[in-house]
């Protein structure tokens, strides 16, 4: 009786660390689609899309996390095959200096006037 | 003068935000990748169209020679439309057509190939898509033109041309 105890205990935690990594996996996976571009479609990432592109970029996507590959690596494999445009989130490099800091200028600009009037008058 | 100034910065900020928006639209909003830098060919394994035996790409491309890799399937009409520009390409000696059959039924594929000839020296089979994705494709029809020292030096997408055709010809001669 106590080895049928002790067996059923093993079992059922396998299997709720199998579920827990399952979870994880797919986490991960929503994560990754969600923020690649379907090239073929208007506006939609490959997470949303049901177009042969989008299916195939899945299955790969399924394959390198199956793989153990990193998430940062399977973005670099597609970046690789269809450039920087694949990817939602650009990366800080030379071409993309403007687009990252020009909000963070705007913002300071911003601070700075509003400093100016408010603070600035009142004394 | 701070009304000036004002003013400077509004028409100013104004004719930035034109700028940007003008050249904007008048970009096209249709995605072509493109290759500025040579790519090495994946490194892959496929199934045989005829022989249905496993093969990886390095016995593929094992020949010294150019090879242009083409994806096409039986229900793609351009494909149909490129079909005897590859038959024409396929007479050239310096060059070998690999052709990748995309999400196609064998059946249909092979009814194809029999009913507008072979232009390709070896046929893989990609069911799934993912073949192409290792190529960087992202539609069919799409074409890839390989150098002697296995890099990928020029991709067309959509259905090749009279004019594409002569530029392969030149490359390879």
């Amino acid at each position: 009786m106590k080895i049928i105890k002790i067996f059923l205990i093993i079992f059922l935690t396998q299997g709720i660390s199998q579920l827990k990594s399952d979870e994880k996996t797919n986490k991960l996976k929503s994560k990754i689609l969600k923020n690649i571009r379907c090239l073929i479609c208007q506006g939609q990432s490959v997470y949303d899309s049901e177009s042969d592109f989008a299916s195939s970029i899945k299955l790969v996507v399924d394959k390198k996390i199956d793989e153990g590959i990193s998430e940062k690596q399977i973005y670099e494999f597609l970046r690789h095959k269809y450039g920087d445009w694949i990817i939602y989130n650009p990366k800080l490099q030379q071409k993309t200096y403007i687009l990252w800091l020009l909000p963070l200028l705007l913002f300071s600009l911003g601070g700075a006037i509003i400093y100016k009037n408010l603070i600035i008058k009142k004394k | 003068m701070k009304k000036k100034f004002n003013l400077f910065i509004i028409i100013t900020s104004l004719s930035f935000c034109f700028v940007i928006f003008y050249k904007g639209l008048n970009n096209s909003n249709t995605y072509a990748p493109k290759i500025i830098d040579k790519k090495n060919i994946p490194i892959f394994e496929a199934k045989d169209f005829n022989s249905n035996t496993y093969l990886n790409s390095a016995k593929i491309f094992e020949e010294d020679t150019f090879y242009i890799v083409n994806i096409w399937a039986s229900w793609c009409v351009p494909c149909k439309k490129e079909h005897p520009l590859l038959m024409e390409l396929n007479k050239n000696q310096s060059v070998k057509l690999i052709g990748l059959n995309y999400r196609d039924k064998l059946n249909n594929a092979k009814k194809f190939i029999n009913e507008f000839g072979n232009p390709y020296s070896q046929i893989l089979i990609d069911n799934n898509g993912t073949l192409g994705i290792e190529f960087g494709a992202y539609g069919i029809p799409e074409t890839f033109l390989i150098d002697k020292n296995k890099m990928i030096i020029k991709k067309f997408v959509g259905p090749i041309n009279e004019k594409i055709v002569e530029e392969i010809k030149l490359i390879i001669k």
